[in-house]
This record gives C-alpha cells, structure tokens and sequence, in this order.
C-alpha cells in the first residue's frame, strides 16, 4: 500500500494581490493511502469545495506540493493538468453531471474518447461498466430517460472509465431521496471493496461520512479533526460488528489526530526551516502508522469476510 | 480526439435544437445560395452572349461616329465604353459619314474588305392595317445586310439590284408582323401596300419579303418575346433615306473582310484612315471596333458585374458567419457545465476548441449545402426565365462550400476559443 494523494501545506488565495484577496486554504497537509475510503467533512464555506478542486487537479494551490500518484501536480500545465484528471481521477458530481443527449454508454466512453482508447476498446470497457454498476440494460438510454439515482450511476460508471487511482465524489447523495442515496453509498462501497479503489467523499452529511475508513473535519481552510470512520464494508454487515479488534487501530487513528493537528498548528504559525524538519519527522510517523493501519485493514476484511460468511450460512 | 465523434456530436446537437440550427443556416443558406444562383445566372448569360454574337461575324469590323471622349486616349480598345454607342448627343448628320468618305475607304484598303454594310435607322413607326397595328424600327440597309445578319427568308424574295440603286419603296416585313397584321398569311401579305409613318414622314410601299424573326439579344438581355414584340421592317438603304428626307450620310457602318484579313489591325487602320476627316470636327471622331473585341469586352463586362452582384451576395454570407458566431456564443454559454465536465473528464482545451469548430464548420457545411441546392435551382429557373440554357459552375459549387466551411472557422474560432479557455471550476459550478 503506498500513499496515493499528498497535500503538503497546500495554500489558496484568491484575488491575490488585491485589496479582496482572500485566503481559503491555509497550509493543508494531508495524506490518503491506496484502497482507502476517506470523507472530507465541513461546513459550507469551510475550504472543502475548494480542497476538492485541488485534489482534483482542477485548480492550483497557491503555494505547496501535491503529489498524486507520483506525480507532482504543481509541475504540470494545463494540457497535463487535462490528462492527469483524465487518467488518474474519477469525478463524480453531486449533480451528476452527464452530458446531455447523449446515451449512457456514450457518456461512459467520453473519458476514454479523451485518453485516445480505440472504439471497440471503449465499447467494450463501457458495457462491463455499466454491468458493474447494474446498468447493463440502459446503455442507450439518454440522461433525462433515467432516474436520479441510475444517472449516478451511470456517473459512477463514466468515473471509473479510465481506471483512475482515485475516485473524487462531491456530495454524490446529495440531491438524491436517502434509499438511493444508500444504493450509490453502496456502489462506493463496493468499488472500495471490489476494486480496490480510493474513494475522497466530499459531503457535509456526518452520517454518510462516518461510514468511511476516516473522516477529515476542514473548517475555515484549517483540518480540525480526523478521526476514524465505522467501516461499513457492503450492507450486509452488521455495523457493530466492525468494532472487534480495532481498537489497536483506533490508537494509530488518535495518534494521527494528533499529529495533523500539531502540524497544522506547526504550519498556521510560521514557517520556518526548524518547523519543515519537524514536520518532515511526523510525515515519517504518519507513514508508519498508516502502514499499521492498512495492515489492520487487511485483518479487519478477513474478519468482516468471515463474518459475511458465518452470516450467510 | 476523433474527428468523426465530433462531427456526431455536432449533428446530435444540431439536431437536437432544429429550428434554431435551422435559423442560424439561413444566412448562410441564402449567402450562398445568392452566390451560386448569380454565378450561374452570370455564366449562362456570358457563355450565350458571346456565343451569340461570335456567330454575327467575328471578323467584321465595325465602324462608328461616336461623340468625341474628354481624352484624347482612345487607341485602347478596351477605353471604350458600351454607352458610347448611343452618345450621339450633339452630333448631326453633318457629322456622319458620307458616302464619299465610305468609298475612299473601300478603295484605300480593297485587298482587306469583301463589302460595305451601311444602315440606316429611320426610326419607329406604328403600321396600321385594317383594325390591326404592330410597332416596327425602320431600318434602311444594303445588299450584305441579310447575308451577313443571317437574315433568311420564309417567304417572297430579296430586294432587287435595282430596288436598291433606285431606292424604290419596297419593304421586307418579319413574320411576327404578318402574325399580327394579316393573322398569319403570307400570300395575303406580299404584294400588299403598307403606310409607314417616321416623324410624320409618309410613304406608302409593297411588302415583297418576310424574314423569320428571331429573338435579339443586346447587353446580354433578351429583348422582348411574344407577338407584341417591336420587329425590324427593312428597305432600301435610299429608301429610308428619302423618307426622312436625310442626307446620304451614315453613323455607322459594318465592314466585311475578306479571309484571312487581321481584323483587329484592319480596325486600327480605319479609325487612323479617318481621323484627318474628323480632326477639326469638335463633337465627333470615327471609332472602329471588330466584333471579337466587342464579345470580350462584353464578357469582361458581365464577369466584372457578376463578381461586383457575387460580393454583395457574399456580405450575406459574412452576415449568416456573425449569426453563426453568435448562435456559437448562446450554445457554449447554455453548455457552460457540459463544457467543464468535459474538463473535469480529461478533455484538453485543443478538444474543446476542436469540438465547437466542428459544430461551426458542420452547421455552416450543411447550411452551404443546401444554399447550393437553392442557388443552382434558382440560377437554373432564372436562367430559364430570361431565356438562356443553365450552366451551373462545378467549381464555384465547390468554392462556395470551401468557403462556407471557412466561414465556420473563423466565425467559429472566436466561441470555441472561449470555450477551450474556460475556468473548468467555474464551468463546473455555472448554473
């Protein structure tokens, strides 16, 4: 398992220079591991729209290094930029976002229409997607023939087109009732699970947050809090179940509480050469302990398995 | 990105807003459409013309008193304007040619000239016969007219040698006229006597000829059809003289050459033959022209008057390019969040760019098309109209839809431009 986003002291002003300039982002460092569901939590106007945007290579931070897969993001111009989100991120909106007259499956291939896929490739990739997802017999409907929650769907399905490392959702329940709502949750579940993806949730909603491997409170473009989330594998398990022998790995999480609050503390204040080193110490650390926590994870879907399979039988 | 996806994109969107697609083609439609139409119009009307008039005799030279120009530049040939022939303005019959200086000028240059033409227009006259009239021009000719008009008789006979040294009153009549005033029976109308009246001129004189009317094509027009046409009723040179009481004396004459004579040279000459006649002369000069000269002249003229009929054409075509323009801005600004989920997907500003160019080139391509349908069936149909066969232009068919294709990337670089550079963030959140 290696570490797949790296915000380190990501910075963003606007209206810099100017009388208005605005500050939202003020030295986020953060780090989210392959395979892991991570939400990112605030209020509106907290800073997480435009941390979203960051993470999502769709605008650049002010001052500071992002690392996406290996790939240092600040380097890159816009037509990198451009092939960065084409291969390595998977948006899904809250609004969906398809493109209008347009099939399902059309829809699916625009991703791969971009990165250059031949057109039987596409075709094909397409309709194992859309199976995936649970669309397989909607593939020439149009966006405004299907429901909200089968446009999400279908969303999810154009996400995943490319393979991405990460998969950013922004508040992807978010105008949808809360029984499909739970069906999409359940899909991001799935693709976790399944596919091993990396899944950012962007959400104001604690309760969908909480059913993450961890949470990450911003408020005011500061991270306030991360804690860990219940880990709710797929629907059939049993919630309190989870909790047997976390506890171990609910220390690490403290731990990394800790630490992200003293470096961001550490960052607001001042930046001098002393602090970097420190903060390159905690990096070490935290490293080290998501290390443990991902074998821990290893131990907890063994065990959630085992029960799936005590709970089937 | 591929260029077919974008092409199916641009159709699936021009498709799924029909009228307003349809209304952005129109300009483009009729720019091109009006384009093609005159080129075709302007390309009969050239073709027949000069097909026309090569067939009266290229190798004549014709000779004409015309006003003198302000310049005195007048050995350019092309210096010469068609409204000339009608400046008679301020010239009298004093001014014209006579007879003398016509036959001084056939002795002067008798290895290069077969015969003389002269003719004289008397002037117009309504005949009446019984309860029925037609309008004439009186013309008074000589014995090469018929020949060299291709003039052929439908019935009765030519004048005499003698008819026209005597100048008696006989009179050749087109078979419209007999149409109209003997209902179409030749036999009735040879032999019989008609008044013919020039500006209160009387005479009487026999019909012994009826020449097959054809139709008359000046300044690429065609002159008139149907039975109430004016047709041309000829006489003896002297005739025509007599009845308005003139002098012998022409403003114009048309000159047979023999085979093998350079008429443009020919020309040259005569005109520098009578310039010593005319030199004190303040309102006229002699100008001779070959009809070679006068058919590319003439076709320079309709191509100068098509291309000048073609750009104002084209300005509404530049008109319907604007409309694209600003139907292209209204499209990127309703697909603001398409264009930043594209983004979002990994598209580069260059496929944004191309994708919006396509759909401009694609609605400017099909909006040409169907102004070439329009234009080629409206050139034929006015081609038709004025009498000429259609000839539609294959190459200006195809100029015509390069250039409307051209006309959507330039009119579609400036929108699709705007939409390539779009903020994806802001394109995202755009409601």
């Amino acid at each position: 398992m290696s570490t797949i986003i790296k915000l380190e002291n990501i910075v963003k002003r606007f209206y810099e220079g100017q009388e208005n300039e605005l500050e939202i982002l003020h030295g986020i460092s953060l780090e989210v591991e392959e395979g892991e569901f991570v939400a990112i939590v605030g209020p509106s106007g907290s800073g997480k729209s435009t941390l979203m945007n960051m993470i999502g290579v769709l605008d650049r931070p002010t001052s500071g290094t992002y690392i996406l897969d290996g790939i240092n993001v600040g380097d890159a111009d816009d037509s990198e930029l451009s092939e960065i989100r084409n291969q390595k991120i998977g948006f899904v909106f809250q609004t969906y976002n398809l493109i209008s007259k347009t099939n399902a499956q059309k829809n699916i291939e625009l991703p791969m229409l971009y990165s250059g896929t031949d057109r039987n490739t596409r075709v094909k990739r397409a309709k194992e997607l859309l199976e995936l997802v649970e669309m397989g017999d909607r593939a020439k409907h149009l966006p405004e023939e299907l429901s909200g929650g089968q446009k999400q769907r279908v969303a999810i399905a154009r996400a995943m087109a490319n393979d991405p490392a990460i998969i950013l959702a922004d508040e992807p329940t978010g105008a949808l009732d809360s029984k499909t709502g739970r069906l999409v949750m359940d899909l991001f579940h799935k693709l976790n699970k399944e596919k091993h993806k990396t899944i950012v949730l962007i959400t104001h909603s604690n309760e969908l947050a909480s059913e993450t491997d961890r949470i990450i409170s911003i408020k005011d473009g500061n991270i306030v809090d991360i804690k860990e989330g219940k880990k709710v594998k797929n629907e059939n398990t049993n919630i309190s179940n989870e909790n047997t022998g976390n506890n171990e790995n609910n220390e690490n999480n403290v731990n990394n509480n800790i630490i992200e609050t003293l470096n961001n503390d550490n960052l607001e204040n001042e930046t001098t050469k002393q602090n970097e080193e420190i903060i390159k110490e905690i990096n070490v650390k935290i490293d080290d302990s998501t290390t443990d926590e991902s074998e821990n994870d290893e131990k907890n879907e063994e065990s959630s398995n085992n029960q799936n399979n005590e709970n089937g039988e | 990105m591929l260029l077919w996806e974008n092409i199916v994109l641009a159709i699936n969107s021009l498709l799924s807003n029909k009228m307003r697609a349809l209304l952005t083609m129109l300009g483009i439609i009729i720019g091109i459409g009006s384009v093609i139409a005159i080129i075709t119009v302007g390309d009969s009307l050239t073709l027949s013309v000069s097909e026309n008039m090569q067939s009266m005799g290229a190798n004549d030279v014709y000779v004409m008193v015309q006003r003198k120009s302000e310049e005195e530049e007048e050995s350019n040939i092309d210096g010469v304007k068609f409204g000339s022939f009608n400046s008679s303005e301020g010239m009298t019959e004093d001014d014209y040619l006579t007879e003398d200086m016509i036959k001084e000028m056939c002795n002067k240059f008798k290895d290069d000239i077969y015969a003389v033409n002269l003719q004289y227009s008397a002037g117009q006259s309504q005949i009446e016969f019984g309860k029925n009239t037609a309008n004439v021009n009186v013309s008074g000719v000589t014995a090469g007219y018929f020949i060299t008009n291709e003039i052929s008789l439908v019935s009765g006979r030519m004048f005499s040698g003698e008819e026209f040294s005597e100048g008696k009153n006989a009179i050749i009549v087109s078979d419209k006229l007999v149409n109209k005033l003997f209902d179409g029976d030749n036999r009735k109308a040879l032999g019989s006597i008609l008044e013919v009246n020039v500006n209160n001129q009387v005479s009487a004189y026999s019909i012994i000829g009826i020449y097959e009317y054809q139709q008359k094509y000046a300044m690429g027009m065609a002159l008139g059809s149907g039975d109430n046409v004016t047709t041309d009723l000829y006489m003896p040179l002297k005739a025509a003289l007599s009845l308005t009481h003139s002098k012998n004396a022409y403003p114009y004459a048309q000159i047979i050459t023999k085979v093998g004579v350079n008429s443009d040279e020919l020309a040259e000459r005569i005109k520098n033959f009578y310039a010593p006649y005319y030199r004190n002369n303040r309102v006229a000069e002699v100008n001779a022209i070959t009809m070679s000269s006068m058919v590319t002249m003439l076709t320079d003229m309709l191509s100068t008057i098509t291309l000048a009929i073609s750009i104002v054409a084209g300005i509404a075509l530049v008109v319907g390019g604007i409309g694209v323009m600003n139907i292209m801005l209204v499209s990127i600004t309703e697909r603001t969040r398409e264009i930043g989920t594209r983004k979002a997907l990994g598209a580069k500003n260059s496929s944004i760019r191309t994708q919006f160019i396509v759909e401009a080139m694609i609605i400017c391509l099909i909006g040409g098309i169907f102004g070439v349908i329009l234009g080629v069936g409206g050139g034929i149909i006015a081609s038709h109209l004025l009498g000429y066969p259609a000839k539609p232009s294959v190459s200006g068919i195809f100029i015509s839809l390069l250039f409307s294709m051209s006309i959507g990337v330039f009119f579609g670089y400036y929108p699709a431009n705007k939409a390539a550079k779009m903020n994806p963030i802001d394109a995202l959140r755009y409601e």
